[in-house]
């Protein structure tokens, strides 16, 4: 099996089923000619045509309301925003008409927006956000943050498949500092399963995207230096979640610590800590804790980036805390 | 490019040339009564406390609504607003089912879930519209867009009033649309007055159809009011965007003869331009001219009338026995399950 970067796993699973699926075709800004900002589409221009990856003018709402329109009438676009953070120029277009349009109108609406997000480069307010809190909660939309390789591309391809508005959090961070496996084959990886990225019993993370790495280093240093057994469970999907496999790890480790790096205040983590308190309260032998970044926009400078984005030093102390409640 | 000014359809020779017989004079006739009998009878059941929410009709703009709707092709789509009911009418929506839509019943085109005009049935092409205006605009261009990366002879109409069209959603589809030369007809319904806001505070230029230079194609203005000129004009444009000419803004030009919606008088509308307009009634002189060019008899006439009032009580009765919808579904309705793509539209 080739090891890949998340960016080749995502660009080729892209490519693949776009040979396979004369539906499936891309739109962005930049996307064709140059490939992209992060080149995700590099050399798919020449392969597939100027009309299947078109070059869209610098217009949000055009590109997504263009994904919604094009779907409507059979086809399945991959919409590119250049970076997550440009969404909020389509916000209305996403939450007016694609989530609500199977609702009230009956009709399926199968589009893929592709978020690149996060932050960890001095993006600066504009360019490192992430999403997918703001989007948990509308109804109608699905929302995906693989951490692996071999997840981005059969989440990807489920996201493709799947026939409602989906936002593909693709997290800038592990572009191309995170490799892995990816089978060369044909796989979807489906929505709503978590994945079991370290099985552990003292205290167990609920986390995804880039933060499961920060959490897996952590959790080899407090292996190391205190004996303590973490386990990481990476949801992988935030709409639809595992709330199954969450509740089954809190059972076992008894603390938990919910992480994530969008804001603190209306964070995903707080539905998922509210959700333990409700269903598990029995099994806590602590506190439910949350780690989320602070309730402020993403700065520029790195160190105050750095003290904005759950760090390692962070993530350990807040285990070891929880440890010895 | 300069804005053109459509003229009025004067011989029935003009009229068959573009593409109607007789035949099809009366049916657009009949679309046109029905559209207004529907409002009309929408009217009272809002009074008999029978449509929850609020009301909205789009008297005055039944001829453009139906003249469009005429011109357009069967496999064509669109993104009809709230004054274009005779869009739906004209492309065989049932009046039974709109009644329904008014009283949230579970057989209207969104069962319930969304309200009043917000109408569009997917068979038809017509897809519903939402509050925020013109948002299904860039929708229609995606549409569009569909048609052009599969190279299909359709053409996809988006609609929009004169005051959404000062939203960034017009601009953007616009820009696309003429950048890419894509099969799109933008029919902008110019009422005079968004809500209580007149045009002079909307937009100014002189004509909103001026606007499509901007964007790199035509612009036309017709009179809204008459029936012919529209469908001549639609006919015109949506055949020259299924051959690959692009798209057209077209203005069509009348006065929104109630208030926005049932709940508004309309008192800043000065009564002086609801006479005048009220003397250019856009189904008053469709019947005017039927008479004087197509030689309609008082026995049409009445057939006509009658059997359009026949099919509204009828449509009436039909819509009150529509079962309330099932509060057990509405989570379940929010997303699509995969077989919903298992048709032939998606395949």
């Amino acid at each position: 099996m080739p090891e890949k970067t998340y960016l080749q796993a995502i660009s080729d699973g892209l490519r693949e089923e776009m040979r396979r699926d004369q539906r499936v075709f891309v739109l962005g800004e930049d996307v064709g000619v140059y490939g992209g900002a992060f080149k995700v589409t590099l050399g798919f221009q020449e392969e597939f045509g100027p009309w299947r990856v078109i070059d869209m003018p610098l217009a949000e709402t055009a590109i997504l309301a263009g994904a919604t329109g094009a779907a409507l009438m059979g086809m399945r676009p991959v919409a590119e925003m250049q970076f997550a953070d440009f969404v909020s120029c389509g916000w209305d277009h996403l939450v007016t008409v694609a989530a609500k349009q199977h609702f009230r109108a009956g009709t399926p609406i199968p589009i893929v927006v592709r978020l690149p997000s996060g932050g960890g480069f001095s993006g600066g307010p504009f360019h490192s956000q992430t999403a997918e809190s703001s989007s948990a909660h509308i109804p109608g939309l699905k929302v995906v943050c693989p951490s692996t390789p071999a997840d981005a591309k059969g989440l990807l391809l489920s996201a493709i498949e799947d026939p409602n508005p989906v936002l593909f959090c693709e997290h800038k961070h592990l572009y191309r500092r995170i490799k892995g496996d990816v089978p060369e084959e044909r796989y979807t990886v489906p929505f709503g399963e978590a994945r079991m990225h370290r099985h552990g019993e003292d205290v167990t993370v609920i986390t995804w995207g880039a933060m499961v790495y920060t959490a897996d280093e952590a959790a080899q240093r407090l292996a190391q230096e205190d004996d303590l057994s973490v386990e990481i469970l990476d949801l992988r999907t935030i709409i639809p979640w595992d709330r199954e496999a969450v509740l089954d790890s809190v059972r076992r480790c008894s603390k938990v610590l919910v992480l994530h790096e969008d804001t603190r205040t209306g964070g995903f983590g707080g539905e998922i800590a509210a959700t333990i308190a409700e269903e598990a309260f029995e099994h806590l032998d602590g506190p439910v804790r949350r780690m989320a970044a602070p309730d402020s926009p993403v700065p520029f400078a790195p160190n105050l980036e750095k003290a904005f984005i759950p760090q390692v030093d962070d993530v350990v102390r807040a285990l070891r805390e929880l440890a010895a409640y | 490019m300069a804005v053109r000014e459509a003229e009025p359809v004067s011989s029935l020779q003009e009229v068959h040339d573009a593409g109607l017989d007789r035949e099809d004079l009366l049916g657009i006739y009949r679309n046109l009564l029905t559209t207004r009998g529907i409002e009309e009878r929408g009217h009272i059941l809002y009074k008999q406390g029978k449509i929850p929410g609020s009301f909205y009709t789009g008297r005055g703009n039944e001829a453009s609504a139906v003249g469009v709707a005429t011109a357009m092709g069967p496999h064509d789509v669109g993104t009809p607003l709230q004054r274009a009911m005779g869009v739906h009418v004209t492309r065989g929506l049932e009046p039974w089912r709109i009644f329904a839509q008014y009283m949230g019943r579970a057989d209207g085109p969104t069962r319930g879930r969304d309200g009043n005009v917000h109408i569009g049935d997917a068979n038809l092409g017509l897809y519903a519209m939402v509050s925020h205006l013109p948002a299904m605009l860039p929708v229609a261009v995606g549409m569009a867009l569909a048609f052009r990366i599969r190279e299909e002879k359709r053409v996809a109409i988006a609609w929009c009033g004169e005051g959404a069209s000062a939203r960034g959603d017009a601009h953007e589809g616009m820009n696309l649309a003429g950048v890419r030369k894509l099969p799109v007809i933008f029919w902008i319904d110019n009422n005079q007055w968004a809500y209580s806001t007149p045009s002079h505070l909307e937009y100014a230029v002189e004509h909103l159809a001026d606007r499509a230079a901007a964007y790199g194609f035509e612009g036309v203005v017709v009179d809204g009011t008459d029936v012919l000129a529209v469908y001549r004009e639609a006919k015109r444009a949506i055949e020259k965007a299924r051959e690959g000419g692009g798209p057209t803004l077209i203005e069509s030009v009348t006065l929104r003869m109630e208030g926005h919606a049932v709940h508004d008088d309309a008192f800043y509308v000065p009564r002086e331009l609801f006479e005048e307009w009220a003397r250019r009634d856009p189904i008053e002189r469709f019947r005017a001219w039927l008479r004087d060019h197509a030689e309609m008899t008082d026995a049409e006439e009445d057939e006509i009338t009658s059997g359009v009032k026949r099919l509204l009580n009828e449509s009436l009765q039909r819509a009150e026995e529509s079962p309330l919808p099932d509060p057990g579904t509405l989570v379940a309705a929010v997303y699509a399950q995969p077989e919903e793509l298992d048709t032939p539209h998606h395949k």
